[in-house]
């Protein structure tokens, strides 16, 4: 259940052409860790992964936590979320709540 | 524009000097006027650099970006193992640029770079264009050596093909299996390491098992390796036990799977002096592997097939302002794979945006995920997280793996939705 609400709240702000933030020029290291979920989680199609632009941050922050502890079971998210510090989740968050 | 000076872009966009600037909508004397439109070519158009010159636009829009690729449609390596099973089409892994020129602000230009001047920073096309840059990135990808072993060139792969760069020859594999009779034997040889997309060669068994299973279940398959085990070894013994028997015999290097020569004309391998020979119905020669030929002309790999760079930025170690991405770079514990050219385009990306803003590059973070189908119902994967770690990219303890052994079949079927899933985020992040 929780999954499918998650993923119905990521489909409905997919639709929408996405772009960067403006003041994209200083590349932090927020942008760029998040650079490396675009790869599967697209910012530019929509598809069956889970679009995460919009995604609540502090969800963001507790899915990751919970996939890093492996409290919440999944495929390749465990094995992904345990290469983050907990300071670098944040900051993965930070970025994405700038994303529209 | 701190180190991309005005002075500088002057000089090398060429006014008043020999080079001509042609082959891009905004030429040299628009862009001249232009201060913040340093130029930026990206040589190549596959995973590194459509993600790359994608990349460069959303952090500095105000670059000039140009993206110099000889074909108008691209075909990905990555799915072209699903056309060799018959369950997906040569339209299914097709790209273009459309979305790169008119979206991103991307300047695509068909055409081939067969001349790089890291002094000058000039590149000549075969189109007969002179682009100067500012920064180059170069994503060439793959070449083979053919000369690696005695009797098969370059000329073969008509008829031996390696599919081993998508398109045609994935096109020539698939039709050789069509009209191979049942009962007979494809022969693959898979070349040592590094190369092109590891865990390749046994997706591919696993994909053209699944077509001789339906179609011609009396043929076998038999992968000669130039290697003692492979990627995701356990995981892929395990699915061919379960799903095609014995039909996929594995012979490693010590037993007879060293190809030492080939036989082009009777389709068989001798391996062991001459003392082991397979013949094939279908012959798969997968040749080992340099960086691409323009890197290699270039002089970017030095003395040796591959392309050393400093791995903070992915600049070449060898020539200044060139950064080499993807599978052509020595890129520390990251594979040569698709996804791994991605996530180092957005590094080398980042670090040219940053460095125009005088700012310090950042350390990075990638990853790399690779899935792989053994039936179109059952994947496994393996991934990794990878950080910029004394001097070089190197696995985050902890992070990464395999898919798990033994696990049941909902899940190898959940890894194949997300394969699937995977290929559409991926191909959107870099052409869509």
């Amino acid at each position: 259940m929780k999954r499918s609400r998650i993923f119905a709240a990521g489909i409905a702000v997919s639709m929408m052409t996405i772009a960067l933030a403006p003041q994209a020029a200083e590349v932090e290291r927020g942008a760029l860790l998040t650079t490396s979920c675009f790869s599967c989680h697209s910012i530019d199609v929509t598809g069956n992964m889970p679009n995460l632009v919009g995604y609540p941050r502090d969800l963001l922050v507790s899915q990751m936590q919970a996939f890093k502890d492996d409290s919440r079971p999944g495929t390749i998210m465990n094995r992904l979320a345990k290469g983050y510090s907990d300071e670098e989740i944040d900051q993965m968050a930070d970025y994405f709540a700038t994303l529209q | 524009m701190t180190n991309f000076s005005r002075r500088n872009f002057l000089k090398t966009v060429g006014i008043g000097g020999a080079a001509t600037v042609t082959g891009f909508g905004c030429a040299a004397p628009g862009r001249a006027t232009n201060a913040n439109g340093a130029h930026v070519v990206v040589v190549g158009g596959g995973s590194g650099g459509a993600t790359a010159a994608k990349y460069l636009k959303r952090f500095s829009p105000e670059m000039d970006v140009t993206l110099i690729e000889p074909t108008a449609t691209y075909y990905t390596c990555y799915g072209s193992n699903w056309v060799l099973g018959g369950h997906a089409q040569m339209d299914d892994i097709a790209q273009n640029y459309d979305a790169l020129q008119s979206r991103h602000g991307v300047n695509v230009v068909q055409d081939s770079v067969t001349e790089i001047d890291p002094a000058r920073r000039t590149v000549k096309t075969a189109g007969g264009d002179t682009m100067t840059y500012d920064r180059l990135i170069l994503s060439p990808g793959i070449d083979f050596r053919y000369d690696a072993i005695p009797g098969i060139t370059a000329a073969d792969s008509e008829r031996i093909p390696h599919a081993w760069k998508a398109g045609d020859q994935t096109t020539i594999l698939r039709r050789q299996l069509e009209a191979m009779p049942d009962g007979g034997v494809f022969v693959m040889v898979a070349p040592g390491n590094p190369f092109r997309c590891p865990p390749g060669p046994y997706e591919r068994a696993s994909m053209v098992a699944h077509y001789f299973k339906q179609e011609k279940p009396r043929s076998k398959i038999i992968i000669l390796d130039n290697k003692e085990n492979f990627s995701k070894q356990g995981l892929f013994m395990e699915g061919w036990e379960q799903h095609y028997g014995d039909m996929i015999e594995w012979v490693p290097s010590s037993r007879g799977g060293q190809v030492e020569e080939i036989d082009a004309a009777n389709l068989t391998t001798i391996s062991d002096g001459g003392f082991t020979e397979f013949k094939a119905d279908v012959l798969n020669y997968i040749p080992p592997q340099t960086a691409g030929a323009i890197a290699m002309q270039t002089g970017l790999a030095g003395d040796g097939f591959w392309c050393p760079v400093d791995q903070m930025t992915f600049e070449s170690s060898i020539h200044p302002g060139i950064y080499v991405i993807g599978d052509s770079s020595v890129a520390g514990a990251m594979p040569k794979s698709g996804h791994s050219a991605n996530n180092q385009a957005k590094v080398a990306a980042a670090a040219i945006s940053r460095e125009m803003a005088g700012l310090e590059p950042l350390a990075p973070s990638t990853a790399n995920t690779c899935y792989s189908l053994i039936t179109p119902d059952h994947a496994i994967s393996v991934a990794a997280v990878y950080a910029y770690t004394d001097g070089a990219m190197a696995g985050v303890e902890g992070s990464g793996g395999v898919s798990p052994a033994g696990a049941p079949a909902s899940v190898r079927q959940m890894e194949a939705i997300y394969t699937k899933g995977w290929y559409d985020g991926i191909t959107g992040d870099i052409w869509g």
